[in-house]
């Protein structure tokens, strides 16, 4: 009963995770429908450059602050630079994200080497936390804040799309990209935000599941396809779909692990394959 | 009056009067090529080209005629090159042990069944989607053959493949192989070029522009769709069973997510207009692959494949033969330009 | 449109003319070829076998038999696929006569494999170091100076049930061939002498996140035999730690090795006092090892700071083509039948220990067992236990018996 409930636990701590990088991914299709394959790169980016930003100015906050930051502006140049001009070529810009998935990952082995980085949180943020409920007794902390902050961003998100003038002509953007322009908002701006935007949640996710799972080359690709998996099962465009994505994926994983781990890292491409049978636009995706 | 019959010449069949000089120089330079490379430029690159080509021409079957970009085919090829390992003989893990001429349609009728699978499940979603779903499928594969040990032989995966053997002659030595390759090469060349212009594949290109209008014409849509996906799987489960038998050996490795790109990197240097690209850009990437070691820095493979691909996509489209026909426009003077942002690329409302 | 397409393959024309005028080999060079992952995220690993082979060559001046010895590279990324492909470029096109490599496991396999369709070209191990390469099906051609990973773990599970007293405990490792055949060499000693081994935890490549295997460690055990390697050993670590984990570890070859005990963060502290078995051990005290790691260090001062089991792997097997070259004054005609005689009568010395080889061509040599202590400057480092000297390929049992134990797998062997 322990080990369940322990798994649960992590599975749901997994799911946080997942929930940070694909939420990124999610907010940049459902408004621009630019499938962003190298979201994992900067996944992997972002840590980078956060470790180091951690490691010369000794604080980890700031390095997350500086995964986020920097890979908000990265993604913002990107929008600027090479997206806008393929506007309604949805597959010229998939390609352009293959291309610059696999140029970043060479570069960043180049930079960075083939060599494990692990983060060290705070001390008050590592080492095991007593909990009050038995059986089980002991959490790892750092997972419990990992949960902690998937859920301040997640409302966090849901605030912005819902409640204020940014995120409410986002979602207008998403429904109708003509009609927004044509009331007069600047369109190309709303994207370079949202594209910065999930950028840095991208960034973000970097250090800090960084901190939990170490970075090295191939967690890019690793990210990538829980993204792709989570948003596919949850429904594109949809921040409440990678929730429910992110938790259905991250207990599959971590349940498949335990009880069944010859092929528990097939299930949850089982999962996805179920729910494009029966439902292709994904949970809470909108009909097609 | 006396009736005179006229002599009436028969008429060129059409096909016939398709050829152009520069398609027989091509063919003669392709026979000809074993004879004056040796046998590691026949194999490793010539052979390799042309199976490559194959593998790639079906993704260039499914996304410029069918305007769907799988990135499952390498999987299907992978596919079919385990099923010859499992029903045929190999030296790690026998099974079946059934000669190749049993276990080779065998592998192919499963590589089909499953490429029509794939189909099945990734048309119901439109467009944009099929890079992921089929992305997603490749991977869970992979990952199923790296756990399973019963059929798959896990990591290790099987060695010891033998070729066919058949009129004498090992059909894994240099020179038969080429030319079995090259066999396979031309077929599916020739077939692509004949479906393209087929019914079947009009409307496929038909769909390809608008779906939703096909749909209202009383097309069925999705089924089109399933049979291109195992049309397709059919040219990659070939090219498949080359390129397992050119090193006797097949694993996960072989349909990793690396494989896996590599096919879309080619098919997409070459063009994606017509079916002579893949192998263009087969020819290009099998090249680099093997002397990039020698000119440049070998680690910085990836790197230089990437940008050549950024490169490709970002300026020119159509890939080398879009290329080459803007500069052969332009060299003419007169006539009309090809427009940049083709149909190839632009999407339809997603449908 | 028409004149592109050839104007592309009269292009290609001019390449194939240009490169298949091979160039004509003076009688008195020797080609060789160096194969190592220098692609992907084994990079590092691959980049240190060759420095081994270049030390072992610089110290020879790059001459054998009194001919000159001519290094071609080639590179694979751990592949199978691409070792070949590489050994096929390395053979067929750079035409080399003698071929050091690979460094992978499975790639290994592969080559073997290949090497059984050239018997004009000798082959030599790089780092390769699964079992069934010289095991079952060996190549005539293929030679390995280096020890495989059983050989590795000799000793290893004796000194954990004797001296650490470890008499229950879980394994934990990557669910492909090479942990397979680690795993069989620490039970091999470790299930004789008495021990328990109450679970197997396989985890599949890639695999991040632990935390539920952690989970799933029972209590009552006494130590965690943990064969993980690089990024997954790091994440193990740092995820144990985090979750309270207090049990002892017992460390494959590869999972306390430089690339781990190099990686910043804080499991250091716990990884010291860790048993662990291996070809090389860092700070052995003995002249011709201390001479090699200063060579290394002078030679090549961005390497790593102590050379790792892969810089050691190829030098000593590209020492032995070059003692062997010695021995036959450079002959190499008839099939190099007078060249593969002497390397498998060779008896190697290197810097730590004779190595010699058995009928399948399998090295013969001194294992180490050590435990991970700190120096004074602060870094990690494996500390000798132990030499364990003439580990053959049965690791002492005798060959019909060895052999009923049947290929390794997930279950095999086991002691509950």
């Amino acid at each position: 009963m322990k080990l369940f409930i322990l798994t649960v636990m992590n599975g749901m701590t997994l799911a946080a995770l997942y929930f940070l990088v694909a939420s990124g991914f999610t907010l940049v299709f459902g408004l621009m429908r630019n499938v962003n394959l190298a979201h994992g790169s900067l996944y992997l980016l972002g840590a980078y450059v956060g470790f180091d930003i951690a490691d010369w100015t000794g604080s980890w906050f700031l390095g997350v602050a500086g995964g986020f930051v920097g890979m908000a502006i990265v993604g913002a140049i990107l929008q600027v630079a090479i997206f806008r001009r393929m506007q309604g070529q949805d597959l010229r810009q998939t390609l352009v994200t293959i291309g610059l998935s696999i140029v970043m990952a060479d570069l960043m082995l180049a930079v960075w080497g083939g060599n494990t980085y692990q983060f060290d949180p705070p001390a008050w943020l590592s080492g095991p936390t007593q909990l009050m409920t038995a059986p089980v007794v002991k959490y790892p902390t750092y997972r419990l804040v990992l949960f902690g902050s998937a859920i301040v961003i997640g409302v966090g998100l849901w605030l912005l799309l819902n409640k204020t003038r940014i995120g409410m002509m986002i979602r207008a953007g998403v429904d109708d990209r003509g009609m927004l322009a044509a009331s007069g908002v600047n369109v190309q701006r709303i994207f370079t935000i949202t594209f910065a935007l999930g950028a840095g949640l991208a960034g973000f996710a970097g250090v800090v599941g960084g901190t939990a799972l170490s970075i090295a080359p191939g967690e890019d690709t690793r990210y990538l396809l829980a993204s792709l998996v989570v948003v596919i099962v949850g429904g594109m465009g949809s921040v409440t779909g990678a929730a429910i994505g992110a938790i259905l994926i991250g207990l599959a994983e971590q349940l498949g692990l335990v009880y069944s781990p010859t092929y528990g890292v097939v299930y949850t491409f089982l999962i996805m394959v179920v729910v494009l049978a029966f439902r292709p636009q994904g949970i809470m995706g909108k009909a097609a | 009056m006396t009736w005179i019959a006229t002599a009436v010449k028969p008429a060129t069949p059409a096909w016939m009067k398709a050829i152009r000089p520069q398609h027989v120089l091509v063919a003669l330079f392709l026979i000809a090529y074993p004879l004056v490379a040796s046998p590691f430029w026949t194999v490793q690159i010539g052979a390799q080209s042309l199976f490559l080509g194959v593998i790639a021409l079906s993704l260039m079957f499914l996304a410029g005629y069918g305007g769907m970009v799988s990135l499952s085919q390498m999987t299907v090829a992978g596919v079919a090159g385990y099923m010859v390992a499992v029903f045929g003989t190999n030296s790690t893990h026998p099974l079946f042990g059934w000669p190749l001429w049993v276990a080779v349609p065998i592998a192919i009728v499963i590589a089909v069944a499953f490429a029509i699978l794939i189909g099945i499940i990734s048309v119901r979603t439109a467009g944009i989607y099929t890079i992921m779903i089929t992305l997603a499928i490749g991977v869970a594969v992979f990952y199923f053959a790296q756990q399973n040990y019963a059929i798959f032989n896990g990591h290790s995966g099987f060695a010891g493949l033998p070729g066919p053997e058949g009129l004498g002659l090992n059909w894994r030595d240099p020179m038969p192989f080429y030319y079995m390759s090259l066999a396979a090469a031309a077929l599916s060349y020739l077939a692509v070029v004949y479906l393209a212009r087929s019914t079947f594949g009009l409307t496929l290109q038909a769909i390809r522009d608008n779906a939703r209008r096909m749909n209202a014409l009383g097309f069925q849509v999705n089924l089109h769709r399933v049979l291109a996906h195992g049309v397709a799987g059919l040219i990659a489960a070939v090219g498949g069973l080359l390129y397992v038998w050119m090193n006797g050996r097949v694993s996960p490795g072989t349909i990793d997510i690396g494989p896996v790109i590599d096919i879309l990197v080619i098919a997409v240097i070459g063009g994606l207009r017509h079916p002579v690209g893949p192998f263009v850009g087969a020819i290009l990437f099998v090249l680099m692959k093997n002397f990039a070691i020698d000119l440049i820095s070998p680690e910085r493979f990836n790197t230089l494949i990437g940008l050549i691909f950024l490169a490709i996509v970002l300026v020119s489209p159509d890939g080398l033969l879009g290329l080459w026909r803007l500069a052969s426009d332009r060299l003419k003077a007169a006539g009309s330009n090809r427009q940049w942002g083709s149909n190839s690329w632009r999407n339809d409302n997603g449908k | 449109m028409a004149l592109s397409r050839r104007n592309v393959l009269a292009a290609s024309v001019a390449l194939t003319v240009g490169f298949s005028v091979s160039a004509a080999m003076a009688e008195d060079t020797i080609k060789v070829g160096a194969l190592a992952t220098l692609q992907g995220a084994f990079t590092v690993l691959g980049e240190d076998g060759m420095r081994g082979v270049k030390l072992a060559l610089q110290q020879h001046n790059m001459m054998a038999g009194g001919k000159k010895i001519e290094l071609v590279t080639g590179s694979s990324d751990a592949s199978p696929d691409s070792a070949v492909n590489a050994a096929r470029k390395l053979v067929e096109q750079d035409k080399v006569q003698v071929l050091v490599g690979p460094l992978s496991g499975d790639e290994g396999l592969a080559v073997k494999n290949y090497a059984k369709t050239q018997p004009q070209v000798t082959f030599i191990n790089g780092t390769s170091a699964a079992q069934d390469t010289t095991l079952r099906d060996p190549a005539p051609n293929f030679f390995r100076f280096t020890t495989d990973g059983a050989q590795w773990q000799a000793g290893l599970g004796e000194y954990a049930f004797g001296t650490k007293g470890y008499k229950k405990v879980v394994t934990i490792a990557e669910d492909y061939s090479f942990p397979y055949t680690q795993v069989f060499g620490f039970m091999s000693g470790f299930c004789k002498s008495g021990g328990h081994v109450v679970n197997k935890f396989w985890v599949p490549i890639g695999n991040k996140d632990f935390s539920s295997i952690v989970a799933s460690i029972p209590d009552d055990i006494d130590a965690i035999y943990v064969a993980l390697g690089g990024a997954d050993a790091v994440n193990f670590l740092n995820q144990y730690e985090q979750a309270g984990g207090d049990k002892p570890m017992i460390g494959g070859s590869i999972t306390v090795d430089q690339t781990v005990l190099g990686s910043k963060g804080k499991q250091q502290e716990y990884v010291i006092g860790t048993p662990s078995a291996g070809p090389i051990a860092d700070d052995w005290d003995n002249a011709a090892w201390k001479k090699f790691v200063a060579d290394y260090k002078a030679a090549f001062p961005d390497g790593f700071p102590s050379p790792s089991l892969f810089a050691h792997g190829y030098y000593i097997s590209t020492l032995a083509m070059l003692d062997a070259l010695d021995q036959v004054k450079g002959d190499v005609s008839g099939d190099q039948k007078a060249f593969r005689d002497a390397l498998q009568n060779l008896k190697l010395d290197t810097p730590t220990g004779p190595v010699t080889l058995d009928k399948n061509r399998n090295a013969i040599a001194s294992i180490f067992l050590t435990e991970v202590a700190k120096a004074d400057d602060g870094h990690l480092y494996n500390k000798v236990i132990k030499v364990v000297d003439n580990v053959n390929q049965t690791l002492g049992i005798p060959e019909d018996e060895f052999m009923k134990l049947g290929a390794v797998s997930r279950d095999n062997p086991s002691c509950p």
